[in-house]
Order: C-alpha cells, then structure tokens, then sequence
C-alpha cells in the first residue's frame, strides 16, 4: 500500500500539493486525473522520490520514501516520467537489461536474462531487440522504456503520461499492456493520465486531484459523472455508457 | 514477473550474442591498425633510427628509449584517456557537443597552472599538476552548476553555455599571464605538443590510463548517467556519486594532460561520438573502441605534424584542430539526430 500523509510542495509562491493524504492500496490499475497543474504529475514523482517533498510522509509498503535505501526501493517501486529530449544510443534489449540493474548491479544471471526476455516479449519487442532506441519511432521507444520498468519487476509501477506521444492504436495497445501488468504479473500500477475515456475504460480506481488536492477518490463508476466531472475539471460533460464503459463526451 | 509470465520462446535467447565474429574482426583490425601506427611512430623523426640500427648500435637504442617510445606511449596514453574524458563529459550532461574543451575544464586546468607558477615560480611539475587537477574539478562544478540554473537544455545551449564559460576562464588566464609575462609559457601548455616528451617526462600520464581504465569498469553506472537522473534513480543509483565520480575522473584526465602535454582539442568530441555511431552509448561496450580510436588518432596527428615539416615539428594540437573541426563538419552535416 502507497500512504500519503499530509503531503505539501510549493514553488516559490504558488502551492502544488496543499496538504494530500491518500492510500492507494495494492493491486489494479489506478489512474490520477485532473486538470493542469492539479498536482498529478508532482505527487507521482514525490511517490517515486525523484523529487522531495516540503512536508508530510509517502511510505510504501510502512518503507519511508525518504530514508528507503535507493537499492532497496527500487526493487519494490519504479518510476517513469516523460522522455527526455536525449535519446541514449542503446539497444533496446541493452535499455531493458538495465531494469535488472537493482536485482543484479549489472552482472545478469540467467534468471535475469530471462527476466529480460520475458518483458520483451510481453511488450512485442522481440522484432526490435536489437534495435537502437534513436533508431525507433516514439510509441516503439516509449514501449521499450515501460518493457524496462516492467523488467524491473516491482510491485509498484509509477508511469507519468505514458500516453504522451502516442497516437489512437498506440495509446491503446500501451493502455491494455498496463491493464495486462496489472491482471496478469498482479503488479500496482499508478497512471497519470488526461484522457479521461482511458481511465475510466481501464482503471479500477481514479483519483481526481484539483489545486493540489485530491477532490474526489473512487471506482470509475463514481468520478465518471458530470456532477464530479464539472467540479474538477469545470466543464460540462456528458456521460455516456458505450460498451460497458463509462465515457464523458465534452468535445462540444 | 518470474512466475505469472511464461517464458518466452526458447529461441529468443541466442539473441543475447556478444560482440559476434564482425565485432572481433573489427576490434582485431583496429588493434592492428593501432599497433601499425604506433610502430611507424617510433621509427618517424628527426635523427635517423631505423629497426637493423637498434640491434647493433647502443646509442641508438638509448635514444630509442629514452624519447621514442615515451612519446609513443604518451601518445597513445593521452588520446585515449581525453578521449574517454570526453565520453563520460557526453554521458553526464547528455548532451554529444560537449567534452572537457567545451565545459571549462581544460581552460581551468590551464588557469590553475598559471597561477602555481605566479606564486611558486619554482613549482615541480607533481605540483603543478595537482594545481591543475583541483582547478579543471572546480570549473566543471561550475559548468555543472551553470547548467542546473539554466532552464532551456537543448542540445546547443548546453556546450554554447560550456565554451563561453570556457571564453571567460581562458580571458582571465590571459590577463594574469599578460600582467606576469609569462605569456610564451602559457602558450606551452595552451597548444597539446609531444616534442619535449623523454622518459622521466611523462610517467604521470600512466595516470589517466589508470583513469581510462577506472572508467572502463564503472561504464555500466556511467551508461545509467547517460539515461537521465530519473532512470538512475528510478533503478536505484545514488546518482550523485556516479556524477562526482564521473567528474573527478574528467578533471583528473585533463588536468594531467594539461599540465604534461598541454591541450589536445576536439579529441573528446569526435572519438566518442564517432564510436557512439556505429557501437552506440553502452558504455562498457564503448570504451575499448574510444581508446583504440582516441589513441590510433593522436598517433597518426603525431607522425603528420612531425613529418609535414621536416626537420622541424608543427605542435600537435594545431593538427588536431584542424583534422578535429574537418571531421566534426562532417558529423554535423551527415547525422540529423544529434541528440
């Protein structure tokens, strides 16, 4: 389980996270929405300690995010953010190796290597393994990095818009892997995410944050309203059921 | 996921091939290419020394050791180690235009010299050696910090920022060097030249090899660098002490270089990045290749700037400059992901 207790982060004058306490409890997809500059993507990282909190606790699992070992932690939690404009010359089965370097700083044993070529083949990156990630198109190389946290093989995976830079059939396909990781290697998985159609389609859980607050917590059938809908995001929104799924229809 | 997720095929595991027959080839050509270079080195030069006279004249082979081949090996032990310098320079800052020329670490190096020699006139090269290893570490921090502070990364600003801080380090050096008159001294150490190379004058570049070889076995750390502090942390890196690592071997690199051959540009820019075209980032994967190809090209700037004027020698540095910027052109213009 993920606990935030009383969690602050401000920049200069302006508050990105007012006090959050949240519990995010194992297993399932949960998706973190709202509008820009709510806090999503803030929180996350915070989680992830890529970034220091002002004030409050993150622990997961009772570890403290703050005083974890790095190598510890990172077997039990991982992170990805955004690419970066660099891109790093390597192979993307070189890139997914690397997942394994808290398991075995960097002399892989044969479980390892099957630990790579199991995330490789769960992301279809068979075909590209030996491919340079400068060489890929971005949906391929975002698929390569998530095969990494994947390989990483924690029980938490934190993605930060892993949606970003896809196009339809992409943010799909990565959509249903994430859903897959979850039912089927039983992984937390923590998404932030803007389309709400997607969250609502594959989360167990949203978390709809608004000005540095969470606003409102619950299954997809309790956020995907219009009533929450307006008040986080302060927009009409039509909710619609269409194929089992709740979808908010906002476009006009 | 060890349990939930079925194996994949059994096949998909001879992927997992090593350098490969063209890898070994390749690394045997080079080797050989490099040895060649190295050979013609030691028989190129002013006095006359040839393999049949060292068999049979003892003058010739005390010359032979005492200049030839200290400078080859200095050759070969500097390109190497800037080389790699660079390499590790391009892994921290993420950014392919940057090596120890362009972050104000070798102006620095040249800044730290300068003063030791203001101060203790007399000083021994061990001194001031160690002048210019603490000032390169200073003026890379500075780099570093600089860019901490600067919002806009893109892949120009980061080594602009670097050269003009490099601008301003080497402006206050020159001042110094006017006031003191030691300008003709500066100018020793500002241009890279191996004619004053004997043994007993450049032992202490077995260091940066020691350096290069250090590098070589923290590679795996210095290719998670080059993913961004974000992976590094994510998997686990104190990320922190991979940059204070990787900086101290770049200061250390550059200023021995500095102090015992003087300035050799552009070397850390081209190796690297022309062995990150064809092997990638991997580091550990690169570092051989960056030492063969570092080193061989030094070697072979040597012999040109020994042999083009004959009797007299060109320094090193001015050759290295201007095969450097030709084959830097040349990247700039073929490679369109630049990073």
């Amino acid at each position: 389980m993920i606990e935030l207790t009383e969690l602050t982060k401000t920049y200069g004058s302006s508050t990105v996270l007012d006090g959050v306490s949240l519990r995010i409890e194992r297993g399932g997809v949960t998706s973190i929405i709202g509008p820009n500059g709510a806090g999503k993507s803030t929180m996350l990282t915070i989680i992830g300690r890529l970034l220091a909190s002002d004030g409050g606790r993150v622990t997961v699992d009772g570890m403290d995010v703050d005083r974890a070992p790095g190598r510890e932690f990172a077997k039990r939690l991982s992170i990805l953010r955004q690419e970066n404009q660099f891109t790093t010359r390597l192979t993307v089965r070189d890139l997914v190796r690397f997942g394994r370097y808290p398991h075995s700083q960097g002399r892989l044993t044969a479980e390892d290597h099957a630990q790579v070529e199991a995330a490789l083949g769960f992301l279809d990156l068979v075909p590209l393994a030996g491919r340079f990630l400068d060489e890929l198109s971005g949906g391929q190389r975002q698929r390569a990095y998530v095969a990494m946290v994947l390989c990483q093989d924690t029980d938490y995976v934190l993605l930060d818009e892993p949606l970003n830079n896809l196009d339809m059939k992409h943010a799909v396909s990565m959509m249903r892997q994430i859903r897959r990781a979850a039912d089927s290697l039983g992984k937390t998985v923590v998404v932030v995410i803007h389309d709400i159609n997607f969250a609502s389609a594959y989360s167990d859980r949203i978390i709809a944050m608004r000005e540095g607050r969470v606003a409102y917590s619950g299954t997809p059938a309790e956020i995907m309203t219009s009533e929450v809908l307006l008040d986080v995001f302060d927009l009409e929104v039509r909710v619609e059921e269409v194929g089992g799924a709740r979808i908010g229809v906002y476009y006009r | 996921m060890a349990a939930t997720t079925p194996a994949t095929a059994p096949g998909t595991r001879q992927q997992n091939r090593g350098p490969g027959a063209r890898g070994y080839l390749a690394a045997a050509a080079a080797g050989a290419a490099v040895l060649a270079l190295s050979v013609v080195s030691l028989f190129v030069g002013a006095s006359d020394i040839t393999p049949a006279r060292l068999v049979g004249d003892p003058d010739a082979r005390e010359l032979f050791l005492l200049s030839r081949v200290p400078r080859t090996l200095a050759l070969l032990l500097a390109g190497a180690a800037m080389s790699v310098a660079g390499l590790i320079m391009q892994m921290l800052t993420q950014n392919r235009f940057v090596e120890p020329s362009t972050a104000g670490t070798v102006q620095s190096a040249s800044l730290g010299i300068l003063l030791v020699t203001i101060l203790f006139p007399g000083a021994p090269l061990p001194v001031k050696m160690t002048a210019a290893c603490v000032a390169a570490l200073l003026g890379t921090l500075l780099f570093l910090g600089v860019l901490r502070r600067v919002a806009l990364k893109s892949s120009l600003i980061v080594p602009l920022v670097g050269i003009m801080l490099g601008a301003v380090i080497s402006a206050v050096t020159t001042f110094f060097a006017l006031r003191y008159g030691l300008l003709q001294t500066l100018g020793t150490w500002e241009s890279g030249d191996f004619s004053g190379i004997m043994r007993g004058r450049y032992e202490q570049l077995w260091l940066v090899g020691i350096m290069a070889l250090t590098a070589y076995l923290v590679a795996d750390r210095l290719t998670v660098a080059g993913l961004g502090r974000d992976i590094a942390v994510s998997i686990g890196l104190n990320y922190r002490a991979v940059v204070a690592l990787g900086v101290g071997i770049v200061a250390m690199v550059s200023g021995v270089v500095v102090s015992v051959v003087g300035t050799l540009p552009f070397l850390g820019l081209i190796v690297p990045n022309l062995v990150s075209m064809v092997v990638g980032d991997h580091v550990r994967k690169g570092v051989p290749w960056v030492c063969l190809l570092g080193g061989g090209i030094l070697v072979l700037c040597d012999i040109v700037s020994r042999v083009i004027r004959q009797p007299f020698e060109i320094p090193v540095g001015t050759v290295l400059g201007v095969v450097g910027a030709a084959v830097f052109l040349v990247m700039l213009l073929r490679r369109r992901n630049v990073g």
